[in-house]
């Protein structure tokens, strides 16, 4: 008994230091950033840069505040992307997830079959490009950065498993006999039932949204288009390239982005995830948990 | 009477499946446009692509753009790469994941299982932009974080930009970082969806908190882990391309131990404009994917039927 005792405790310490220690390395690396963005840039530069800055300043913040025009616009571009993308995108499977889940549809499993088979089997980047730019003619277009993510089959799936979990048959049933057709049902019974549903697939689909850099750098090429990410990717690979060019003749008074406002470009970038993560971090953990289930 | 019912009925039920099928349309259309009229394109592979002559225009070349690929090495460096990533991703993150969750359902403390598990999710959220600037911020050579404290040691700071040598563990490292996290949480609710019973009768039989997990907790997980493993299979199919293209880039110097199939997919488009070689690459990652996904579930459903896919 005392063994076993003993026992629990080692393993109750040895726990959480391990977890500890995981946790702290999950966040560091943003504490760094955050670090980095607030230290002297010409000190930076110097010596390089120290987990704890060696002097603290706001002369990158400032430097972004003065000409905030472009990041502005791409903040813009970003958030009505992922508006739009998100609402249209929840609308479009929710209704798939809702025919997905009844009985009564004898095709289902077919057509539940043929989205999961995209996951596995596909024509590859190339199709998909030509797709895009020459069929759809959606070079440049803002439709071209907001249409190919609307949907997911894992989202979907997730949604199929929501509706069956939260909307019993014998509700569906009662409702048809007073006479409602299915998209009232939908409609009026099935959207009120899985708010939950509702909130961890928005979520979802708005992080896939705010976070993607790869549709613009695909698709787009007016800077004014630029979401959020591409944004801070272009500014990062346009400073380096830059550097490559002139690495001789960098002088500190020329106006390119230096190294602490890339970091203090991040911080604000990311910032909106930040202040979120401790509010919505409940719904996107019972989708993960939900989505494991397999369909 | 009774045929005028049926009549009803039956034509209730093609209203019911019209509206069925509306409210799929979107989805439909979604899926036809964007994945299953872009398989046509696998003809892209066997042609020298041509944008005046779009699909059927371009010239046909037969197997010369994977002849290309196989005789240039590139397609063994990028499967090489592909596969011993994914086997390490697979291997340390569940391997990670597993230990953790065990951990956090085991110790007590609400507030510290619940602050774990956030600060774990977390970098999930954060974008792989993000995670360039940070992985630039601590490995550059005039000023990265890590080079700036070897010079504080008074060694001499290393060129990680130019050495691939040191990459593939930085690249596991940063996936690790990325997706523990997401695994931890659904391991921990499979572990909290163990009978307690099972652990409250062990212990009346004298088993400690080691025997418990490796004789109750871990052999319960393999279901989770099953459907985990095969979920990730897929990913050899889509893989890791974020990650590695905002790490890398287009670093020449790192390629040999860094490329994989995606980044070079991505690269024959973007910057060669090598329409068809590019194509034939992924055709052959599409297919690569796919056959072993069908192995792997195959062999599932013979050994355990009740794991497998499909």
């Amino acid at each position: 008994m005392i063994k076993k005792e003993k026992e629990a405790v080692i393993f109750q310490r040895l726990a959480v230091i391990t977890l500890g220690l995981a946790a702290t390395v999950s966040i560091l690396p943003f504490l760094i950033i955050i670090t980095g963005s607030l230290s002297n840039n010409e000190l930076v530069s110097r010596y390089g840069y120290s987990i704890w800055p060696r002097e603290f300043t706001l002369q990158a913040y400032r430097v972004i505040l003065k000409m905030p025009d472009s990041l502005l616009r791409a903040y813009r571009v970003t958030i009505v992307n992922t508006l739009a993308g998100s609402t249209a995108g929840l609308i479009f499977m929710s209704m798939a997830g809702f025919v997905l889940s009844r009985k009564d549809f004898k095709h289902r499993n077919i057509i539940s079959f043929l989205i999961y088979f995209t996951t596995i089997f596909g024509g590859g980047l190339v199709p998909w490009y030509i797709m895009i730019t020459n069929t759809l003619n959606l070079k440049d277009s803002l439709l071209a950065i907001c249409l190919p993510m609307i949907m997911s089959p894992f989202m979907i799936f997730l949604m199929r498993t929501f509706i069956a979990n939260n909307v019993p048959d014998s509700l569906v049933d009662s409702c048809r006999i007073d006479g409602a057709g299915e998209f009232t049902i939908y409609l009026r019974l099935v959207l009120p039932l899985i708010p939950s549903g509702l909130a961890t697939i928005g979520l979802f689909l708005g992080l896939m949204y705010w976070n993607d850099w790869y549709l613009s750098s695909m698709f787009i090429t007016t800077p004014a288009k630029f979401e959020l990410q591409f944004y801070l990717y272009n500014m990062l690979s346009g400073f380096e390239a830059f550097k490559q060019m002139n690495s001789a003749s960098v002088s500190e008074s020329v106006s390119i982005p230096s190294e602490t406002v890339k970091l203090a470009m991040a911080v604000i970038v990311t910032g909106p995830i930040v202040l979120l993560y401790p509010f919505v971090q409940k719904f996107f953990i019972s989708g993960i948990t939900i989505g494991a289930v397999k369909g | 009477m009774t045929g005028f019912l049926a009549w009803l009925s039956r034509k209730r039920f093609q209203q019911r499946y019209l509206t069925y099928y509306l409210m799929l349309l979107p989805t439909i259309t979604f899926f036809i446009i964007f994945n299953y009229i872009p398989m046509s394109g696998i003809y892209y592979a066997f042609t020298r692509f041509s944008y005046t002559g779009g699909l059927f225009g371009s010239p046909f070349v037969g197997l010369d753009n994977f002849k290309y690929l196989f005789k240039s090495g590139i397609l063994l460096r990028i499967t090489r790469n592909t596969v011993l990533y994914n086997i390490a991703f697979i291997f340390f993150s569940h391997l990670l994941q597993i230990i953790f969750a065990i951990m956090i359902s085991r110790i007590t403390g609400r507030l510290f299982k619940r602050l774990t598990q956030s600060m774990l999710l977390f970098p999930y959220f954060v974008s792989f932009v993000i995670l360039r600037v940070l992985v630039y911020n601590l490995f550059n050579y005039e000023i990265g974080l890590v080079n700036a404290t070897l010079a504080e040691l008074g060694a001499s700071p290393y060129d990680f930009y130019n050495k691939a040598s040191f990459w593939p563990f930085i690249i596991v490292f940063f996936y690790l970082w990325k997706n523990v996290g997401y695994g931890t949480v659904i391991y921990l609710a499979a572990i909290t969806g163990i009978d307690t019973e099972l652990y409250e009768s062990a212990s009346i039989d004298g088993a400690g908190a080691v025997k418990q997990i490796f004789y109750i907790t871990v052999p319960l997980l393999k279901p989770t882990f099953v459907t985990l493993f095969l979920f990730s299979l897929g990913s050899i199919l889509k893989g890791q391309f974020e990650l590695f293209y905002q790490l890398i880039g287009s670093n020449g110097n790192l390629f040999t131990l860094t490329d994989i199939i995606d980044t070079y997919v991505f690269r024959s488009l973007t910057f060669d404009f090598d329409i068809g070689r590019s194509a034939a690459a992924g055709v052959y990652q599409s297919i690569f994917g796919f056959l072993l996904i069908m192995s792997v579930n195959g062999i599932i459903k013979r050994k355990a039927p009740e794991y497998a896919l499909f």
